[in-house]
């Protein structure tokens, strides 16, 4: 069941409340960074602005959809809005990955004087080029680390988990189709928490990476490219974790049920599933990321 | 009808709005007022350099000037002025209701001006506003940055999300929304130009975002991208920024070739030629521009190998575009053309496009620009493109449109003076730029060497000319925004085809809530 007129929202308060909180958190970032000390609360408030604008717009989307106001192609519009969201996100990552590949196959090899005619060679003759970088070419304004995190033990623990965590939700989605409500709560609260173990093992490493290895942001440009690699990764795990999050609450409160338990009446948002195919697309994305990460950040 | 059908009263109209029409409108303005604040500061470049010698500003100021022209101009009014056409032209022809995600569409006009806001505020902030150029390169944006490039960064940051979201939307609407029967081959080329820009800003501005991330991080957070002494590399910064940077200026161009692929036909008075090969044509385009960043940075020490193939990928762009050029004038030959304003500043695009286009070919010569690097003639290259390129598309779009938007027609008389000024304006700013690139000025400096004296000083007064005559379009524009002036009929031009000039004009504030049926 669905709508048949394409539904435009009449005005909306939540999009300049968006833009408002966006620009006062940016504004109150760069305030911190360049030394405000009063800066921090502001940050605070902004970013309560910014949850209940996304509260606030969340809720009016599922209220909305609850109406079955939602035809079938403006299902069509959110899911090409999220797919190519998360093209963009992977042209983010994208160029974080080219400064890996270039400084690795480029840029340092160069400063080794590979290539003969290169004058970077010149300017720290002493200095040769190794992956992971353990030695940087001025160790006092950069101290190189000592050793680097090994793929094979707690990144492939990691690996393990993400891969799983794919599986699981794939799993979750199909009990959801087959209207088995509480297996697809069961399978998806066991994503979430692979993807809250793998974020508590990221966490474990850094402070390893810090405390143990002197790998820092601080360290070289393998601390630089290491650090916000998995970083962002780590960042986007955790925006993932809290959609599976919300899914799974709108799951307990029956949004996703076919026949509503109260009124006994078909449910018109159940048949959409845009919400959850969303926060699975998007787990998806960050598990593919990470492969990448594994392979040209930890093994290679 | 699940919205209500007259737009909302007062200043809530247009904070709230989730209608495309609005927003469109906001976006024009905005990036009217931009293309003003943008081009204050060139007249002040202009001013400084009427004659050698240090006259009016201190050289930080004038780094400053031209750093933020740069940003203004492209991010502020070319980029906003298309996304403002294609909110009001999109939905409109293609037979939807509204652009796709009309929530997501006021979100990403609204950052605009909280971005820009931040951008002119760093004017006030100590030490200066940004002084390293447009494409702030590190270390001069990092080592040696001012402190407000922080803020710099963040309203990079805001402008990326607005652009993101702007994309999706556009690409779900032109993928979702076109009527019942109109199939991609039957899309007007605004439709098809636009789809193919929106694909470049979703795969460079997140690239911009990282490599300005990346400067966030060096400056504050001790890492070494761009510093050789961590292991990194400043020259990197040039690469990842030009792989944002290539698309980015298709990014200004598309549009413009899909604006007048809809009015040469129009006053020519047949059917556009080659309306596949410009389908065809403007997709290589877009598929070359990532492959070609390179050629921005020829001098910085590439090796050979590489100096070859970003020189060969960049010729080969002067194919598909010479395909357009070559259909634009096929389409005039034996049409029995008129030359009401829209028309004038459309051939003069593609006279001057394809002047800027050439000289775009001599710079894509390796070895010739060894000489011409960093010099007024790429100055003059870019001035060509963007000026009576990107700028003239979008006037002679306004003019084309604006008939439809407000239901009045501009002054024809006016239109076709404010032509003939701008027209001489450009070529008086621009042109000797050439030469005196070529005899060895280099850009972005406040004084220059007694021999550049005379070209300078004709170049400035061309400034002044083309700038002042802008306001004649402001007035013009202004009229028929105030409903001065002859109403205009629905179909406006006499041979328009399409369906944004089957609703009335003004356009009601819904159309097509049925959607139409294409043939």
């Amino acid at each position: 069941m669905s709508a048949d007129n394409y539904y435009v929202p009449a005005q909306s308060k939540w999009p300049i409340i968006g833009a408002v909180a966006v620009f006062l958190m940016v504004l109150s970032t760069a305030l911190m960074i360049t030394g405000s000390d009063t800066a921090s609360i502001f940050f605070i408030l902004s970013s309560c602005l910014m949850a209940y604008m996304m509260f606030g717009w969340f809720q009016n989307v599922i209220q909305e959809s609850q109406q079955g106001l939602y035809s079938d192609q403006l299902n069509r519009s959110f899911r090409l809005g999220m797919l190519w969201f998360i093209f963009s996100e992977f042209m983010f990552f994208a160029a974080f990955f080219g400064a890996l590949f270039y400084v690795r196959t480029l840029a340092l090899p160069w400063l080794d004087g590979e290539g003969g005619k290169a004058s970077t060679a010149l300017l720290w003759p002493e200095f040769s080029s190794t992956w992971p970088l353990l030695n940087t070419p001025d160790p006092e304004k950069y101290p190189a680390p000592s050793g680097v995190i090994e793929a094979w033990k707690l990144p492939f623990f990691n690996t393990l988990l993400l891969v799983t965590s794919s599986i699981f939700i794939t799993i979750s989605h199909h009990k959801l189709k087959a209207n088995k409500m509480a297996a697809a709560k069961t399978w998806l609260a066991l994503t979430f928490l692979l993807g809250f173990t793998f974020l508590c093992v990221q966490i474990y490493e850094y402070i390893h990476a810090y405390q143990d290895l002197g790998l820092t942001l601080n360290a070289g440009i393998y601390g630089s490219t290491f650090f916000m690699l998995t970083g962002f990764h780590g960042a986007h795990v955790t925006i993932g974790s809290i959609m599976l999050l919300v899914i799974f609450l709108r799951m307990t409160k029956g949004h996703f049920d076919k026949v509503d338990s109260e009124s006994h009446i078909d449910n018109p948002d159940s048949d959409h599933l845009f919400a959850f195919e969303a926060a699975a697309w998007y787990w998806h994305f960050v598990d593919v990321i990470w492969l990448f990460l594994f392979l040209f950040v930890y093994v290679l | 009808m699940t919205h209500s059908a007259a737009p909302a009263t007062g200043i809530k109209r247009w904070l709230y709005t989730t209608n495309h029409k609005d927003i469109g409108s906001m976006y024009l303005i905005f990036s009217l007022i931009m293309l003003l604040v943008g081009g204050t500061m060139a007249l002040l470049i202009r001013s400084e350099l009427f004659q050698p010698g240090l006259q009016l500003m201190q050289p930080d100021f004038f780094n400053q000037m031209t750093t933020l022209h740069g940003v203004i101009m492209v991010f502020g009014a070319i980029m906003p002025a298309f996304v403002g056409m294609a909110n009001w032209l999109i939905p409109m022809m293609v037979g939807a209701p509204d652009m796709a995600l009309p929530r997501i569409n006021n979100w990403s006009f609204w950052l605009l001006p909280f971005a820009f806001s931040m951008v002119l505020s760093t004017l006030f902030m100590e030490g200066g506003a940004p002084n390293f150029g447009w494409t702030f390169y590190a270390p001069l944006s990092t080592t040696y940055a001012p402190p407000s490039v922080t803020f710099f960064i963040f309203s990079v940051h805001i402008m990326g999300i607005s652009s993101v979201m702007g994309a999706v939307n556009v690409i779900a609407t032109i993928m979702n929304m076109r009527a019942p029967g109109m199939n991609y081959m039957k899309m007007p080329m605004f439709v098809w130009t636009w789809l193919i820009t929106a694909f470049l800003l979703l795969a460079v501005m997140p690239v911009l975002a990282g490599v300005v991330t990346m400067m966030l991080m060096d400056i504050h957070f001790g890492t070494s991208f761009f510093d050789a002494a961590g292991g990194g590399d400043p020259v990197m910064f040039q690469h990842i920024f030009w792989f944002f940077g290539h698309p980015e200026v298709y990014i200004m161009i598309l549009p413009a070739f899909g604006i007048v692929s809809h009015i040469i036909p129009t006053f020519a008075r047949k059917p556009l030629f080659g309306y596949h090969s410009m389908v065809i044509a403007t997709s290589s385009i877009a598929v070359l521009s990532f492959i070609v960043w390179a050629h921005h940075m020829f001098t910085v020490g590439m090796p050979l190998v590489g100096e070859l193939f970003f020189m060969y990928s960049t010729m080969l762009i002067a194919v598909p575009t010479g395909v357009k050029v070559f259909n634009w004038i096929a389409t005039m030959f034996r049409g029995s053309m008129t030359f009401e304003t829209p028309m004038l500043f459309s051939i003069a695009f593609v006279v001057l496009f394809t002047i800027g286009g050439l000289s775009g070919l001599m710079l894509a010569i390796a070895p010739a620009d060894f000489q011409y690097h960093d010099t007024y003639f790429v100055v003059a290259h870019f001035h060509y493109v963007l000026v009576p390129g990107a700028l003239f598309s979008i006037i002679a779009g306004v003019y084309f449109w604006i008939p439809k938007w407000t239901g009045v027609m501009y002054n024809e008389a006016m239109g076709k003076f404010h032509f003939w000024m701008s027209f001489i304006g450009v070529n008086l700013t621009f042109f000797p730029m050439h030469f005196i690139g070529l005899a060895g000025m280099p850009r972005r400096i406040p004084d220059y060497a007694l021999q550049f004296a005379d070209f300078n000083m004709v170049a400035s007064i061309g400034a002044f000319l083309f700038g002042l005559s802008q306001l004649i379009f402001v007035y013009n524009i202004v009229q028929c925004m105030r409903q001065r002036g002859c109403p205009a009929s629905p179909e406006v031009w006499e041979s328009a085809e399409g369906l944004e000039w089957t609703v009335d004009s003004p356009a009601p504030y819904h159309t097509f809530q049925t959607p139409p049926v294409i043939k």
